[in-house]
């Protein structure tokens, strides 16, 4: 049976997928269980993959619990975000060493082999897409991120249900992916199947390995129920309208209010599936002849991040929370012409505190008297 | 003939560069001039600026202050205030430096010209606004006029004081210079810039000016509200801001001001783009 972008098969499970790709010399890379949560590393067999789980979500909460016995992807996302491969926390960008007159630029070698994001969620495909247009802003590119993101195949997964923290319904950007992806597999669960959609020649000649069926309606039927429960089961939503709404209430009163709560630890920061913050430093050997330039994963929500001389500009954690709330909602619009949140709800799983952003965006929306306007 | 080079592939790998003359201006701050070891000299437009590494040390936004019609002589103006910066005024005769570059906006020199332009300077300010007044007095015949204010903080703080007279003793140009606190030998106008602009301002047609401004926040601020009192267009008024820069691509998010990144959208910003901001703290 023979794939191409947009046709659509049935398997019994994701197992023959992940070998075929295994086979293929791909490095797959997708959740395991580690530290009790679910993250993103190597897959050795489809064994790796995490079986019977299920997540509890909520402000402040994450905790994974038996759930349906051998289901495959019953959880959503975990604390890690593909961002941790396509946009490493931790890179070198380049070495110097220093010669009889000076020094020599030695750029760093990309190790990347071709790689299988698999188990990719629609938001999560939003937020790739998110962070290829940071990389690539018209006037200059990462050439890095530019070869890891062209040769990596995305194998997503469509989510059949959503945790109390998913809001990706009401940001356009899922709980069903479009587009975005090589492959997608949705978990059947009452069929014992999954569907499997073909989204590119890249895709099809991975799937023209597999021993596939023609769909029945009933598989159809059922993958459409499962995107329409994950949406339907939503519970938070983003207010309409944040982005002109925020760019309206940056002396709002309740900037005080959130920034009483907020720890400035930048957790939110660093689970975003979007914040693309680096700060860089320079490392020297003991010799000083050699010295290495290194890109790490920065937040706005510390003291340096503003730093100029003569003292930081942001020095209330108001003004951080304002600068992350209005950046990712509003101003990311002007700059890369969408939102910069997704919908994941990582940030409010992972706030220590349980800060949620949802809630905080509508309270801007709402009672119109409070505005400090 | 000067050969624009081509973006590097790698926007974040620095260029080698040497140091083909330094020179102290004031205590602490200290000029270079640099030709490139790798490939040819890079044209710029007034008020860019360039990322400047000592080896080993570290990287940091220096604006370009040399003359734009002269690439091939790259100068920057330092203040030693940090690891990086002390390290690029130690730089002696034939020490190499990295170099990414040129970035930003640019002040519109050739937009307004026919116009007034008045500089308003503070303290190292000049700096970046140096290379726009270059292409001005070289086209001079192209402006309605050309007024410099500069102010310092005392006479020891002038930079560029030698160059400066040269400037005042054209007379297709207005210079006034004040310092916050004089010495025994100055003889020249004590006080803050913008009551010196004011003066300036005062026989020129206001309508006719386009005023470009560099130096502390506060500085600016002021004088861009002496401006509008005397009536000079709000669109005609542009600022060049400092921000903390690790990137100068739009990749490390640190130099954001609401919307726009200073390193790419900036440095130099029309006023009335900003003005909102600009009177909102911690932004």
């Amino acid at each position: 049976m023979s794939a191409d972008a947009g046709s659509r098969f049935v398997i019994d499970d994701p197992s023959a997928l992940v070998s075929a790709l295994l086979d293929d010399g791909w490095r797959v890379l997708g959740p395991r269980l580690r530290d009790d949560a679910i993250v993103y590393d190597e897959i050795t067999g489809p064994g790796d993959l995490p079986r019977g789980l299920i997540d509890d979500q909520e402000g402040g909460h994450y905790r994974l619990r038996a759930g349906r016995e051998a289901s495959w992807f019953d959880y959503v996302v975990g604390p890690q975000s593909w961002k941790k491969w396509l946009f490493p926390a931790r890179q070198k960008l380049w070495s110097a060493e220093k010669t009889g007159d000076g020094f020599d630029i030695n750029p760093a070698a990309d190790d990347w082999p071709k790689t299988v994001f698999f188990g990719v969620r629609a938001c999560e495909i939003a937020a790739i897409e998110v962070q290829d247009r940071v990389f690539d802003n018209g006037d200059f590119a990462d050439p890095g991120y530019r070869q890891r993101r062209a040769a990596t195949l995305i194998v997503a997964v469509q989510c059949a249900r959503s945790a109390a923290t998913c809001f990706c319904a009401s940001m356009n950007t899922g709980p069903h992916a479009d587009s975005g992806f090589d492959i997608a597999l949705t978990e059947l669960a009452d069929e014992a199947a999954f569907l499997v959609e073909c989204g590119s020649a890249r895709g099809a000649a991975i799937l023209d390995r597999l021993e596939m069926r023609v769909p029945e309606e009933g598989h159809l039927r059922a993958a459409e129920a499962a995107s329409k429960n994950a949406a339907d089961s939503q519970t938070r939503r983003m207010v309409d309208d944040i982005p002109n709404l925020l760019r309206e209430k940056l002396d709002h009163p309740h900037w005080e209010v959130v920034a009483d709560a907020c720890l400035s630890c930048a957790n939110c920061t660093l689970v975003c599936p979007t914040c693309f913050c680096s700060d860089v430093e320079d490392v020297n050997d003991l010799t000083g002849d050699h010295t290495e330039r290194w890109r790490t994963w920065d937040s706005c929500f510390t003291a340096d991040f503003s730093y100029v001389h003569g003292g930081s500009v942001r020095r209330s954690t108001k003004s951080r929370y304002r600068q992350w709330l209005t950046h990712k909602l509003s101003t990311w619009h002007d700059q890369f012409g969408s939102s910069g949140c997704v919908g994941c709800g990582r940030c409010i799983a992972w706030c220590p505190v349980g800060i949620d952003i949802t809630a905080e965006a509508a309270a801007f929306a709402t009672d119109p008297e409070q505005s400090g306007d | 003939m000067l050969v624009v080079q081509d973006q590097e592939p790698d926007p974040m790998l620095p260029r080698r560069y040497r140091v083909r003359s330094t020179w102290a201006e004031l205590a602490g701050v200290t000029s270079v001039e640099l030709t490139p070891v790798d490939g040819a000299a890079v044209a710029f437009r007034p008020g860019q600026f360039n990322m400047l590494y000592a080896f080993g040390v570290g990287e940091i936004a220096i604006s370009i202050s040399g003359d734009p019609a002269e690439p091939q002589r790259l100068i920057h103006t330092t203040r030693s205030v940090g690891a990086v910066s002390a390290a690029l005024t130690k730089l002696c005769e034939g020490d190499m430096l990295g170099v990414r570059g040129p970035f930003g906006s640019a002040w519109p020199v050739a937009a307004e010209t026919g116009r007034h332009i008045v500089f308003v300077a503070g303290g190292l300010g000049l700096a970046p606004l140096r290379p726009a007044i270059y292409h001005v007095l070289e086209h001079r015949e192209r402006y309605a006029g050309m007024t410099l204010v500069y102010g310092a903080r005392s006479p020891d703080e002038l930079l560029y004081a030698e160059e400066i007279k040269t400037w005042k003793s054209r007379f297709d140009t207005e210079i006034e210079v004040t310092v916050d606190h004089a010495n025994p030998a100055w003889t020249g106008r004590v006080g803050v810039v913008t009551s010196c602009l004011d003066r300036a301002l005062a026989g020129i047609d206001p309508a006719m000016v386009s005023a470009f401004l560099c130096g502390p926040e506060i500085m600016m601020r002021f004088s861009v509200m002496s401006l509008a009192d005397a009536g000079v267009p709000p669109d005609r008024v542009w600022i060049s801001m400092e921000r903390n820069m690790k990137c100068a691509i739009g990749f490390c998010g640190h130099c954001q001001f609401g919307p726009d990144f200073v390193c790419r959208d900036g440095p130099v910003f029309r006023h009335d783009h900003v003005a909102p901001l600009l009177s909102m703290k911690e932004i």
